[in-house]
């Protein structure tokens, strides 16, 4: 990688992100060997940030090992976790580490996860957490007190396309555009035509558009996403293609689904990128993207 | 308005009156006799547990309103089985609890843990309509509070894991800014959708909350 996250979603070129999970626990060594395996062949790569609510080795360390590795890393930032001093002072940190990326999210519920008593912060929205970066980055802090140092960031927010209802996730989504996000990940597409009419409306706005692709593993993985995950809907032709696939061949074809749908999006430019999601599964990561031609 | 409270689970409560052996039951003719937690019938109930366990009664009484200053007027009444007992078991909300407390000498213990401060929408139905943050944004929300009826207690907007117009949480509620776009709509007010909600200021009124009436003000009342 080498190159700017930013610089690159400014040129044009059309923008392939991935990302790693922190391990529970001190063992870092499955994650460094992805960040190894990734960060030559895309862009930037996600850290996730206590994915799901389950509590593990922090989004801000893996950013790190992503840097000393020679990659660019994209820390995911949710608001359960922190308050504002601690959601500031791990920006300040990460600044001074070199992270200059940062994706805001709101947070999955404490419910969902392995710590089902803590207490959910949520002191911030991801719109709050925007625009609190961009108060940063003008050298203050929330309280209102000068920095000693600004900091300068990317910063980037998710939006989920296929929402139900629609109306007032494009009302969140313009408020993050308002709040500064420059930068978009979709929550995972599957349906082409849908994206595209997604694409007709977001474009009228001066962010960048990556697509959100999630690695189907077999028929059962779409039907549950489609059934129980908010946002996501895999279309019956894939779930067919999928479910007609010869026994131990479902990942493969996930792999050549994926890689079809992001060179399509590429061949017609239809949006800015795509953000490769391919949970538990980063190892296949260089197949999707050799599958998509890239 | 309702007190909204449960029954802690039987062991809790025999784990709070493990010191003692004697003691009195205070139930309340209001939230918890509603709720079906600390009225007369629930009281009898757990006056015979406790007894069953081998505990002495010295007496019980369900106090019309036990957070109201008039339950001063039942400790007195009820003065020799009171000072009978060495615990005081209080089928109350935490308010009504505490209100006993004033009075009394002897350890006051919980008999319900309380939950919220309930409206009911229909009959039976409570929601808790009010977390009581010192800054009310329901002139932006449509009326709809949602820093109760959003899980998150978010401002600006519904999170990703909203699905149909339900909350990712449970699938029986409804998502808060579905309800709050909605009533908008209706009212025409659909900017709102787009307010900026700043942070919320956790140190309105910093704890321990106190309100200190004016005596001019409390002249009003009398």
């Amino acid at each position: 990688m080498g190159v700017i996250f930013k610089d690159l979603l400014d040129s044009g070129k059309f923008v392939v992100t991935a990302e790693v999970a922190p391990p529970k626990g001190t063992d870092l060594e499955q994650m460094l060997h992805h960040i190894d395996l990734l960060k030559d062949r895309v862009d930037a790569l996600n850290v996730t940030d206590h994915q799901s609510s389950v509590m593990r080795f922090p989004s801000l360390g893996g950013c790190f090992a992503v840097k000393e590795r020679g990659g660019e890393p994209i820390l995911q930032m949710t608001c359960r976790d922190r308050n504002q001093i601690a959601l500031q002072s791990d920006l300040l940190l990460a600044y001074t580490r070199g992270v200059r990326n940062v994706l805001c999210l709101t947070g999955d519920a404490m419910t969902v996860g392995d710590h089902k008593q803590a207490q959910g912060i949520f002191e911030l929205d991801s719109v709050q957490l925007l625009r609190t970066i961009d108060l940063l980055e003008e050298g203050k802090d929330m309280g209102g007190n000068e920095l000693s140092g600004k900091v300068s960031f990317c910063k980037g927010a998710i939006v989920t396309p296929e929402a139900d209802p629609w109306e007032p996730q494009s009302c969140k989504f313009e408020k993050k555009v308002d709040a500064g996000a420059e930068f978009f990940q979709t929550q995972a597409i599957y349906d082409l035509d849908n994206f595209v009419k997604f694409m007709d409306y977001a474009s009228q706005f001066p962010v960048k558009i990556l697509a959100g692709i999630v690695l189907l593993t077999s028929a059962r993985m779409a039907k549950y996403m489609t059934d129980n995950v908010p946002g996501i809907f895999v279309p019956p032709n894939l779930i067919d293609e999928l479910s007609s696939t010869p026994k131990g061949g479902s990942l493969e074809k996930g792999i050549e689904i994926a890689g079809r749908m992001i060179a399509a999006l590429k061949k017609d430019s239809i949006c800015d990128g795509v953000h490769i999601m391919a949970i538990n599964r980063e190892e296949v990561v260089p197949d999707i993207l050799a599958a998509a031609g890239l | 308005m309702k007190t909204i409270t449960r029954q802690k689970p039987y062991e809790e409560i025999m784990q709070q009156l493990e010191f003692c052996n004697r003691v009195f039951i205070v139930g309340c003719g209001t939230c918890a006799t509603t709720l079906q937690t600390g009225g007369l019938e629930q009281v009898l109930e757990l006056k015979e547990k406790l007894q069953d366990s081998g505990l002495l009664i010295t007496g019980w009484a369900v106090i019309p309103t036990a957070c109201d200053e008039m339950t001063a007027v039942v400790a007195a009444e009820n003065e020799t089985a009171i000072q009978g007992a060495n615990a005081i078991l209080v089928m109350a909300c935490a308010l009504g609890v505490q209100r006993i407390n004033m009075y009394l000498d002897q350890p006051v213990l919980p008999g319900l843990d309380t939950l919220f401060m309930g409206l009911e929408e229909h009959s039976g139905y409570y929601m808790e309509a009010c977390a009581q943050c010192g800054q009310c944004v329901l002139g932006y929300t449509a009326g709809i509070c949602p820093v109760t009826a959003c899980h998150k207690g978010l401002l600006n907007g519904p999170c990703g894991g909203t699905n149909r117009g339900k909350c990712e949480v449970d699938q029986d509620r409804d998502c808060a800014f579905t309800l709050i776009y909605n009533r908008l709509k209706e009212q025409n007010r659909l900017e709102l959708m787009k307010y900026y909600h700043p942070p919320r200021n956790a140190q309105v009124l910093p704890r321990p909350r106190v309100k200190i009436l004016d005596p001019k003000e409390m002249e009003q009342w009398v």
